[in-house]
């Protein structure tokens, strides 16, 4: 057994095998694996006796699970009207410099990911961003490189 | 009469410390149901969550229904554009949203509550269950049959709809479900199901806690009580904020506005854009006593000054809705794209401005044809954007 069909046997051992355990079973391999490869997919689909087509068709449909490979930290920058209105067009042209990505690209080394989002909720304290699940709000681009900083600091 | 509207009035109860808890649940769950039932029939509180369902005709209707499982359910989705109200309540007063949930199960007869919490607020998950953890001890403590869990949403607008979040809870694709059956008699799993928002439930703590009457006094007829507002945009004091209902928006907006208000969003994305010259007509409750335009909200309130261009907010509104249509059925899928590529192509002039009406044609097709609510409310901020700005979608 390798390492991901561990995991996914650890899973729905600890979630269930019924097909309302799905969510949950894809949330725990988006957590460890930053997103769904076709071949997790595949081995949910066997481990909960499901079809591969319903795995895949209900993983699509949620965007925080993701199925295209993404780095260790996904930086998710609120798009919606507040956050748009506070500048967060600037937000993204900092993390765009400072990590030489675009919209929907990883930085080389697997690090980062960066996507953008629908409304947070924290509207009230726009521009705000999440990085896996940590939200960071009232952002300036100095502030968003300093964030950077630190998660460039953290082990791969 | 406009003198029919309310004056602007901050009210704390929802924020009131929750530390009387085990005082309130295990009072309440020595009163006849019935009585509790009554208690919030006669309070008329309304869903919070935005449709604005009377509470405790919900709760009434599920109680009738007989049935061996039925399930309590916190909408707690939280996804509309400008509302960040229910995460406060989680975090501030969680034990008032669990002793709601297991009074409500008390009197349908249902053992299981379920906390619905989208996948942004991950970071409440934990406190969340250590909250659960200290509510479930106590339960057991008073012989009270009642469990709550919480259960993840991932990234999906519309899984707020309580149909659409059923099917999610089942491990399928948020797609909402054709109504009738409604919850009350198929909800989760085909069983009866309640299904209120997080401040709902929240409210009717309150009520619990200081009898009808209070949460009745405030308001005025057919839209009772108070609200928490998310006020966020051009406002020198964004936040969260309790007020009464009913008060009229030109008081709203020179309580919260930054002196250049050209127009408030009432109600987020699926919500009405109103422009300056009828905030004095506009009230804020649900529809009825109040005189003018009355627009019931799950209290997003976004103002704009006149810096703000509209065109660009009602293209940031329909690029939401064509990402977050769950492309069930055809009107609120294909319509959310044609909407949004026609007032691009009217903007840059590759159609004439008369254009803007075979839209406006088609938003209004979709609020008849679509499936649910999504589809529905798409002509809500489409036709009062383009019908108040009209000028700025075309220059
Ligand atoms: C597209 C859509 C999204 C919704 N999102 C939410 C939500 O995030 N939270 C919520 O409480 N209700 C939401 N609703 C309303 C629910 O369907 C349902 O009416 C509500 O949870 C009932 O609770 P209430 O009576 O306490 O308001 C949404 C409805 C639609 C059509
Ligand atoms: S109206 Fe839109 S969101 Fe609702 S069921 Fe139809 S496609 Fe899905
Ligand atoms: S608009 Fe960005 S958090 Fe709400």
């Amino acid at each position: 057994m390798d390492s991901l069909h561990r995991r996914i046997v650890a899973l729905a051992d600890l979630h269930g095998r019924t097909r309302e355990s799905l969510l949950p079973i894809l949330q725990g391999v988006v957590e460890h694996e930053n997103y769904l490869s076709q071949k997790s997919m595949v081995e949910i689909s066997k481990e909960l006796d499901l079809p591969a087509a319903e795995v895949f068709g209900t993983a699509t449909f949620y965007s925080f699970l993701e199925h295209r490979k993404m780095g260790k930290f996904t930086i998710r920058v609120c798009k919606t009207i507040s956050c748009s209105m506070k500048g967060k067009n600037q937000i993204l042209l900092a993390i765009k410099e400072m990590l030489k990505i675009d919209i929907g690209q990883t930085t080389p080394d697997g690090r980062f990911s960066l996507v953008e989002t629908n409304c947070l909720g924290w509207c009230h304290k726009a521009p705000a961003m999440v990085i896996n699940h940590e939200v960071f709000t009232e952002l300036t681009p100095e502030k968003v490189r300093e964030i950077l900083g630190e998660y460039l600091k953290k082990e791969l | 009469m406009i003198e029919q509207h309310l004056l602007l009035k901050r009210v704390d109860f929802i924020f009131v410390q929750d530390t009387d808890w085990e005082k309130i649940l295990q009072k309440s769950i020595q009163r006849p149901k019935q009585e509790l039932i009554n208690e919030l029939i006669s309070s008329e509180l309304k869903g919070r969550g935005g449709a604005g369902f009377p509470t405790g005709l919900k709760w009434k209707l599920t109680s009738e229904v007989e049935s061996d499982e039925k399930y309590v359910i916190c909408n707690a989705d939280e996804g509309e554009p400008g509302t960040f109200k229910d995460r406060e309540i989680l975090t501030r007063v969680p034990y008032k949203v669990l002793t709601a949930m297991a009074v409500c199960g008390f009197i349908v007869g249902a053992k299981n509550g379920i906390i619905y919490l989208r996948g942004e607020y991950k970071f409440l998950e934990k406190p969340l269950n250590e909250a659960i953890n200290e509510f479930s001890y106590f339960c057991k403590k008073i012989n009270l049959d009642f469990t709550v869990k919480i259960f993840m949403g991932s990234g999906a607008y519309i899984c707020g709809e309580e149909t659409a979040l059923f099917e999610s809870l089942e491990g399928k694709r948020g797609e909402p479900r054709n109504k009738p059956p409604y919850p009350s008699i198929s909800g989760y799993r085909k069983k009866p199901t309640v299904i209120n928002n997080v401040e709902t439930l929240a409210h009717t703590y309150t009520i619990f806690k200081y009898g009808a009457k209070k949460f009745y006094d405030l308001g005025v007829q057919y839209s009772r009580g108070s609200k928490l507002f998310s006020i966020s945009g051009d406002t020198p004091k964004p936040g969260i904020y309790e007020l009464e209902l009913g008060m009229s928006l030109s008081d709203f907006v020179d309580e919260f506005g930054d002196g250049d208000t050209k127009a408030v969003q009432v109600g987020g994305a699926s919500g009405f854009l109103v422009p300056r010259k009828k905030f004095h007509e506009t009230a804020i409750g649900y529809q009825g006593k109040l005189v003018g335009i009355s627009l019931p909200t799950g209290g997003s309130m976004m103002l704009f000054n006149s810096s703000r261009s509209m065109y660009n907010l009602l293209d940031n509104y329909l690029e939401f809705f064509r990402e977050e249509s769950c492309g069930q059925c055809t009107p609120c899928r294909i319509g959310c794209q044609q909407l949004l590529a026609g007032i691009k192509a009217v903007k840059k002039g590759e159609r004439p401005a008369p254009y803007l009406n075979k839209l406006l044609k088609l938003s209004e097709t979709m609020q008849f044809t679509a499936k649910c609510g999504l589809g529905q409310s798409v002509a809500n901020s489409f036709a009062s954007i383009v019908e108040n700005f009209r000028e700025e979608m075309i220059y």
